[in-house]
């Protein structure tokens, strides 16, 4: 279970990007978190794994609280939550099953990351997930000559490799085409399930996060001010999602109104 | 303003351009004419040179090939000096490279002790460093190979560095987010963005090791250039264009072999 | 298939990175020889153990006569660098304006065949020489003297800018020589108006280029007797001036990278 508290993220200068933040996700649900662009996801994201240091909160994943590991631990916590990349984030000149595998560096003694002499149960392991996916007659080739779709299932397959507690894709498929990006949400709604895996997906396209997942969140400027069923997501619901200004909820600031509706009502 | 009325003259530059480039122009001449009138030439001696070069040139054909298996051996040690200086250097300008990358050296001490290393390799020329190393080891190959290397190491390391800098941050990122140690996200993620640039730099150093092995004899650093020497000091003319010769042959055997390879492995 | 053939189809635990190299003969014969050839090359270095030993002596010999740096004979030092900058500025006036010809010559969408291969191997032998060969031939030729550093880095500026040059006049848009030919313009007009311009940004860039580095090239073609701050240098090593070498070394370091900042400097404001 991940459970978000408090969380604030303040770069340098000026506003909060993540305004005292709560989210909490049990078990294997496919949760998609939805918002405009500078809302925040990005963000939320990277600091569950503290690839963005949250200024305060906590962040608790099945009891562990992540924000109070120092370096070592930290490379344990993350160990155990996979992460996929909206441009993949591969080495792109090391082979895919190179590529697979340093999804376990975390757990694989030095001499054999270098030797690339990998163990047999992790080589089975990779070889199975790469089946599931429909990449593994790619095995040796170079991850740079995969095509978009392809790729990105590598990246999954690295995440899988951690055998992770949760898994986040930050818009896993923006860099894709329709077709493929359809295919890639099927996949991982359907990993989901296979692996008993919850998985927290930001994305832009509301028509795939109504469709492929379990529970929307809906983001604006740092706040959560929409959770609930993908059914729930009404017009009204989006309007107050996609509308408004940072301007505008830096006054809502000040005047400490956080009621979503009205908010929205006065930016357009 | 109106563009009603055209103006009858045209000029490509506006008067303020006009008097920068005139002043520029000046400046230029007034530096010439101070290089040429001050410099300590004797006029005689230019208005002669190419008397002196044509005889020089007549003195040396038909070349001298009597010693040429020995021209060759050295070659062949010049060749050495080039090869060995330039895989050491390699090997030492990793660490050096890594420590003068913004974004991999550990700290600001290492970051400047880097940058220390490579500046003051580069701005010391090769043969101002074999003639500190001919001090030091007394003449002979060693060193001609330290010398080059030590110029090398400035060259390698800092082309390797600026790649270091350049490189995609996204698979870094990725592999830090799977929990991997410091040396292992070095050792997949960065290592293998560098590694092209890495062979390219090696080729190319080499190519111009080989040039510079040429003249360490010179100083009294081994190669071909103690055989050059002592035949300029001979005044054997003839044997001196053998050697000339070879060396050109030498060079753009070299730079065959480095197209063909960086061809190969790039 | 048999059942364990299957069975040992769908277990696949090993894995194997692809060799760079697929044909494991001539692998494994490159493996072999690069090790040979370093093996032997190393182990029939010359070393002589002893003297090594007495270099760190010696180097720490050194190191104490240099330290510290001397400034007394700053005059020489002075008349040194102002030397090698005539010779330099001298040597890239002489060595560009050589080089255009030449590099005309050497451009194959412009010169005929015989004139591109002459050309060519101009550059060719500029190259293949370094300046310190060039040097102690002209020393030889026309005598002791910043004479010689002159020719030297003219050769050593020809090498180079000629080159570069006449890669950028086969790059040239020839579109632009035609429209002006089609209007009747003569030769030379075609090339001050079509040629030119496309070639002017890539020479300046050049010119300033190459005085920096004809500046440097000075500091070493003077070791051989070739004038400029070089000769300065190599007089204090011959002498055991070592305090007096080091500030050489040091001011030539200084200078460097003083010169390497302002022509990038230039470089990048022309572009």
């Amino acid at each position: 279970m991940l459970k978000i508290t408090d969380l604030v993220k303040r770069y340098d200068t000026g506003q909060p990007v993540l305004k005292n933040l709560n989210l909490e996700i049990k078990g294997e649900s496919v949760v998609s978190i939805i918002g405009s662009s500078g809302a925040g996801k990005s963000t939320l994201l990277r600091c569950i794994n503290r690839l963005v240091e949250p200024s305060s909160g906590q962040i608790q994943l099945n009891g562990t609280d992540l924000t109070s590991l120092n370096r070592s631990q930290l490379r344990k916590a993350r160990h155990k939550i996979g992460m996929v990349f909206q441009s993949f984030n591969l080495i792109d000149r090391l082979t895919v099953m190179e590529n697979v595998q340093s999804g376990r560096l975390g757990s694989l003694p030095t001499w054999r990351a270098i030797a690339r002499k990998y163990p047999k149960e992790d080589i089975r392991r990779a070889y199975e997930l790469m089946d599931r996916v429909g990449i593994a007659h790619y095995a040796d080739k170079r991850a740079d000559e995969l095509s978009g779709g392809e790729r990105q299932r590598v990246g999954v397959v690295r995440a899988l490799m951690q055998e992770p507690e949760i898994l986040l894709a930050d818009e896993p498929t923006a860099s894709l085409d329709p077709k493929t990006s359809e295919q890639i949400m099927g996949l991982l709604r359907d990993l989901s399930r296979e692996f008993a895996l919850p998985v927290l997906i930001n994305i832009h396209n509301v028509t795939e996060a109504k469709e492929y997942t379990d529970r929307i969140v809906g983001m604006r400027y740092g706040r959560i001010i929409f959770d609930a069923l993908p059914s729930d997501l009404d017009k009204d619901a989006m309007d107050s999602i996609y509308s408004g200004t940072p301007a505008a909820d830096r006054g809502a600031d000040v005047q400490q109104s956080t009621v979503s509706g009205d908010v929205g009502a006065v930016a357009t | 303003m109106s563009m009603e009325i055209f103006p009858e003259q045209w000029a490509r530059f506006t008067p303020r351009q006009r008097i920068l480039r005139y002043t520029f122009f000046l400046l230029s001449a007034v530096i010439l004419y101070w290089s040429v009138t001050s410099i300590d030439v004797i006029w005689e001696w230019v208005w002669d040179s190419p008397r002196q070069m044509g005889d020089l040139f007549s003195r040396m054909v038909p070349p001298d090939t009597r010693n040429l298996s020995s021209i060759l051996m050295v070659l062949w040690e010049t060749v050495n000096i080039a090869t060995l200086a330039t895989a050491i250097a390699v090997l030492i300008s990793l660490p050096v490279a890594y420590m003068a990358a913004q974004n991999t050296t550990p700290n600001k001490a290492t970051l400047w002790i880097g940058r220390f290393i490579l500046v003051s390799s580069r701005s010391i020329n090769t043969i101002i460093w074999a003639l500190l190393f001919v001090a030091i080891f007394g003449p002979g190959i060693i060193a001609g190979i330290v010398a080059i290397m030590f110029r090398s190491i400035g060259f390698v390391g800092k082309l390797l560095g600026e790649a270091i800098e350049e490189i995609d941050h996204k698979p870094v990122e990725a592999l830090e987010a799977t929990g991997a140690s410091r040396f292992k996200v070095i050792m997949y993620a960065i290592v293998p963005q560098v590694m092209p640039t890495f062979w390219a730099v090696s080729i190319l150093r080499w190519d111009i090791n080989l040039r510079e092995s040429t003249v360490l004899g010179l100083v009294g650093a081994g190669g071909i250039g103690v055989m050059l020497q002592g035949a300029i000091d001979t005044f054997n003319w003839q044997e001196v264009a053998t050697i000339l010769l070879a060396i050109i042959v030498l060079v753009i055997v070299g730079e065959v072999i480095s197209a063909w390879l960086r061809r190969k492995i790039l | 298939m048999s059942k364990a053939d299957t069975q040992k189809q769908l277990v696949r635990d090993t894995w194997q990175k692809p060799p760079f190299i697929a044909n494991p003969y001539i692998r494994w014969g490159v493996i072999i020889a690069v090790l040979v050839y370093f093996g032997f090359t190393l182990v029939n270095l010359p070393i002589d153990w002893n003297r090594a030993s007495q270099g760190l002596t010696r180097a720490a010999r050194i190191f104490n006569g240099a330290w510290p740096p001397s400034f007394e004979r700053g005059g020489l030092l002075l008349n040194g660098f102002l030397e090698s900058l005539k010779i330099a500025i001298l040597a890239t006036v002489g060595g560009v304006v050589l080089s255009i010809p030449i590099a005309f010559m050497a451009a194959r969408n412009v010169a005929i065949k015989p004139v591109y291969f002459l050309g060519r191997a101009i550059i060719i032998v500029a190259r293949s020489f370094h300046p310190v060969i060039v040097a102690i031939i002209f020393v030889k030729a026309v005598g002791f003297g910043p004479f010689a550093g002159v020719l030297t880095l003219i050769v050593y500026s020809v090498g180079f800018v000629a080159k570069m040059l006449a890669e950028r006049i086969e790059e040239i848009d020839f579109g632009q020589v035609e429209a002006m030919r089609s209007v009747g313009a003569p030769f030379l007009s075609t090339l001050i108006y079509a040629v030119f311009p496309q070639i002017m940004p890539r020479q300046i860039g050049l010119t300033i280029y190459q005085l920096d580095s004809n500046l440097r090239a000075s500091a070493v073609v003077g070791i051989v007797g070739a004038g400029g701050i070089g000769a300065t240098l190599a007089n204090a090593f011959g002498r055991y001036d070592y305090d007096f070498a080091l500030t050489i070394t040091l001011v030539i370091i200084g200078v460097i990278l003083v010169s390497e900042a302002i022509s990038g400097q230039i470089r990048k404001s022309i572009k």
